[in-house]
């Protein structure tokens, strides 16, 4: 009944903006994205825009309230299905009738809407298979209900998470209001040494901010020990920029992001790069050059510590897997440290690869074998653990070191202590039964 | 928009994960209220009366996108929040449930119980036992007739049908 009607809403009158003065500074990179998408030839921190959004990704947990509320409000058709992406991946296959329920709303919602793309229970984790399968372009705008809808600026796309009543607007108008955050630039200078991995400096970098320290704000991540990584750990850097509060979490597109894409994307994208005289907040410069394995230690994200202070505290469980960390780099990361040893009984090694196309790249290199061998579990692509919705929820009184990115008390199961750490340091500590540094096996 | 209640105060850092648990994110919507803020204080449901205002410190509602968990907040009772600080997807999720969310900083000068008075559109916080006022920063015109209007979806119907 409303079709045709809502495109015509009006989220944003455009003279809310007009006699503002903008200083003809350079911009940023989520500035640019923010110009580009808005109409703009320029746009400053503290702007309130309305733009386009290029794509739009949901899944079956934070997802599935846009769809009943979209049919609730007769609204028969969505502003362009092929740039809504639909994901059952958080529980799959389904725990519960109650996931069930969900998971048949969004299958029905992709039937009725006509959406083009949908990955259901055998492809994996949304942030990663959005990627790997070549949707997300440099330059563009995504919005996502799930918080860590960030991962994508590591190909240099301005993502950030929406909820899911935002999400019904998008779905009927394809437009969404923002302000323009201002950016804190963070410059990684040095070499990671043999043993310390992006993760690692992702928890340094949540340590050093804090959960807020980037609230409301942008980050471009940069630097020669960001410009020497692979797609893999930019993904898992870009990914905990929410951990900071940030909105966004860029790296700049580069040959690594191109040859990424270069049999993956779905379309061109506009790349951007930030001007040499953009305004930042603040610039902060970390030499990794001697950085040490982190644990991000429970009850906090930002309770960050140098594994030397942490090493020995007695763990029940590990997990690898998620957004953060479930991609085959980490795997292999993994793989290398358990190969030819043997997790004791009374510890639990859960493995889950993040998608179908990492799972099965692991089975052909012998990762798999290995995780089996050392006497891990390894289960389907999908969320598992992390979100605690599904399998791998613990005891009360029960420890987890796991890859993921979030530590809330709980988080795994009522009771529950959660410790974030890389690959490696998940498998030395399920070695050992306690948090254990690699690098002294 | 004028909102009056009594305060009722959480800390800093109350994530959306600690106002809704995971666990009931799976729930029909009209059942979360019972679980709001469970995360911290499984008993703060019970001492909520509807109309109470939540008083919070820092980054309130951080982590997760949830709406579930504003939802919670909402059908529990509380009719505005005010806060030090908003993780921002909690702020864009409270205003388009037309839940008003004030930043301003009141440490130390708000009790427990205390009766505050709101002004919306003025972005004013009065504690009504101390006669102090709080501001926070003026929300621009299209975000008060938002949430005047009670929240996204009321105004997606209204301009839908021409109203
Ligand atoms: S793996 Fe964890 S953090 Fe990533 S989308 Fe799933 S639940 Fe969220």
């Amino acid at each position: 009944m409303l079709e045709g009607r809502t495109r015509r809403l009006v989220i944003f009158p455009r003279r809310y903006n007009a006699g503002r003065r903008v200083a003809m500074a350079g911009m940023t990179m989520a500035e640019k994205v923010l110009a580009r998408a808005s109409g703009r030839e320029r746009v400053a921190a503290g702007e309130f825009v309305e733009a386009k959004i290029d794509l739009a990704m949901i899944h079956e947990i934070t997802g599935a309230p846009s769809c009943l509320t979209l049919r609730e409000l007769g609204i028969e058709k969505v502003w362009d299905p092929a740039r809504i992406v639909v994901f059952n991946d958080h529980a799959v296959p389904a725990d519960s009738e109650a996931t069930a329920t969900l998971q048949k709303h969004l299958r029905e919602f992709v039937g009725d809407y006509g959406i083009l793309n949908f990955y259901d229970l055998r492809d994996g984790i949304c942030h990663q298979v959005l990627a790997e399968k070549g949707h997300v372009l440099p330059g563009s705008l995504i919005v996502g209900t799930d918080s860590h809808s960030c991962t994508y600026g590591a190909l240099g796309a301005f993502s950030t998470g929406i909820g899911a009543t935002e999400m019904v607007q998008v779905f009927a108008t394809g437009r969404l209001w923002f302000k323009v955050p201002p950016t804190i630039k963070l410059v990684y200078i040095g070499q990671l040494p043999p043993g310390v991995t992006a993760k690692d400096m992702a928890l340094m970098t949540v340590g050093r901010l804090g959960a807020d320290g980037a609230n409301y704000r942008g980050i471009e991540f940069a630097g020669p020990a960001v410009a020497g990584m692979g797609m893999s750990d930019r993904l898992t850097l870009c990914n905990m920029a929410n951990e900071t509060g940030a909105k966004v979490g860029m790296v700049a597109a580069d040959g690594v992001t191109l040859d990424y894409l270069r049999d993956r994307a779905r379309g061109q994208g506009e790349p951007v790069l930030p001007d040499a005289d953009a305004t930042y907040e603040t610039t902060v410069e970390m030499d990794v050059s001697h950085l040490e394995p982190q644990v991000a230690c429970h009850p906090a994200v930002e309770n960050v510590k140098p594994i030397s202070e942490v090493a020995g505290k007695e763990i029940h469980q590990a997990f690898l897997g998620s957004c953060t960390n479930g991609r085959l780099e980490d795997l292999r990361q993994a793989a290398t440290v358990l190969k030819g040893r043997r997790i004791p009984r009374g510890v639990r090694m859960l493995v889950v690869p993040a998608s179908q196309e990492v799972y099965l790249a692991a089975i052909r290199e012998g990762l798999i074998e290995t995780f089996l061998e050392a006497g891990a579990v390894v289960t389907n692509p999908n969320c598992a653990a992390c979100g605690g919705i599904h399998g791998g929820i613990m005891a009360q009184g029960e420890v987890c070191i796991a890859t993921t990115n979030r530590n809330f008390p709980g988080r795994m199961g009522r009771g529950t202590e959660t410790y974030l750490a890389s690959p490696s340091v998940v498998a030395a500590s399920a070695l050992a039964g306690k948090i254990a540094d690699p690098r002294r096996l | 928009m004028k909102i009056s209640g009594k305060a009722r105060l959480v800390g800093d850092k109350v994530s959306a994960e600690s106002i809704l648990p995971s666990a009931y994110l799976t729930a029909a919507p009209q059942k979360l209220g019972k679980h709001a803020l469970e995360g911290i204080d499984p008993t703060f449901v019970q001492r909520v009366v509807p109309g109470d205002i939540l008083v919070a410190g820092r980054f309130f509602g951080g982590g997760s996108s949830r709406e579930q968990a504003t939802l919670a907040l909402k059908y529990c009772g509380i009719s505005a929040v005010v806060a030090e600080s908003f993780a921002r997807i909690f702020f864009r999720n409270a205003l388009n449930l037309g839940l008003p969310a004030l930043e301003c900083s009141w440490k130390g000068r708000v009790e427990e119980g205390d009766d505050l008075a709101i002004d919306v559109e003025a972005g004013e916080v009065r504690n009504l036992r101390t006669g102090e006022v709080f501001h926070a920063p003026p929300l621009p015109p299209f975000l008060i007739s938002l949430l005047a209007g009670g929240g996204l979806i009321e105004q997606i119907k209204r301009q839908a049908v021409g109203l």
